[in-house]
């Protein structure tokens, strides 16, 4: 998975682009908690436009991210979800605590 | 006509996307549509995933996946020779995970039972795990003929 990470004010945009299952989803971790613990940022925004594949592992990755983001004050939101991904997102409850959003400029809108 | 695959592959994240793929590849003969190759590929992630990070608790070890092309009928089993699920209906649970401290999110069973038409799992600690799954390709030509 090619993973571009970008800050926009105290949010960190994940953008990725390839599949989100376990073996990427170690990794990517890795990669954000990084930010999030050198306190650049506060939020963190999923954009899934080019994710082609998400197992339950992408699903644990998210849910450790507004936990962690959480407890620091932040929010995490999502954005740009296909439709498989967004069927996840409805199967495991985690619609219920990330907002999506149709799109990152929307999504940031709202940061 | 009947058809399958058989295929050994070590307990490596590396290999997860190798499987489904495999997987999907052998299932595109039945002309599923794109969301049924999507069920299959994350229910054969869901499985293997699973070999490698509770069967195997991430050491080495062997994860054998058969597949069996039934007209337009899928049949999947995906074994590990590792450490077995004591509790299989608790382990079934949805959000139920084992590992928490690795942020598993307790849906691969969850998931594998929800995009496949059959699931059931075979297990005992020390025994390993065999999770046996079906698909029926709904529109596919190939069980009118």
């Amino acid at each position: 998975m090619d993973v571009t990470l970008k800050t926009a004010g105290k949010t960190l945009v994940v953008r990725m682009k390839g599949e989100l299952d376990h073996h990427a989803a170690d990794s990517l971790r890795g990669k954000i908690d990084e930010r999030i613990h050198n306190g650049q940022v506060v939020n963190v925004l999923f954009n899934f436009q080019a994710v082609n594949f998400m197992d339950s592992s992408g699903l644990g990755m998210l849910l450790g991210r507004y936990k962690q983001v959480k407890e620091k004050g932040g929010r995490v939101f999502a954005c740009s979800l296909p439709p498989a991904v967004g069927r996840l997102f409805e199967i495991s409850g985690l619609a219920g605590r990330i907002p999506v959003f149709d799109s990152e400029q929307e999504a940031l809108k709202g940061a | 006509m009947d058809n399958y695959m058989l295929l050994e592959i070590p307990a490596k994240s590396q290999n997860e996307s190798f499987a489904r793929v495999a997987v999907a590849a052998f299932a595109a003969q039945a002309d599923p549509t794109l969301d049924e190759i999507a069920d299959i590929k994350t229910a054969v992630s869901e499985a293997v995933t699973n070999a490698i990070i509770h069967g195997y608790e991430n050491e080495s070890g062997k994860i054998v996946i058969n597949a069996v092309l039934k007209e337009n009928r899928l049949e999947l089993t995906i074994v590990d020779y590792g450490t077995g699920i004591e509790d299989i209906e608790l382990a079934r649970q949805p959000l139920y995970t084992s590992k928490p401290e690795l942020e598993r999110s307790g849906m691969g069973f969850t998931i594998m039972e929800n995009f496949m038409d059959e699931f059931e799992v075979v297990s005992a600690p020390g025994e390993g795990t065999t999770v046996k799954m079906a698909k029926v390709f709904k529109s596919s030509k190939k069980g009118c003929s």
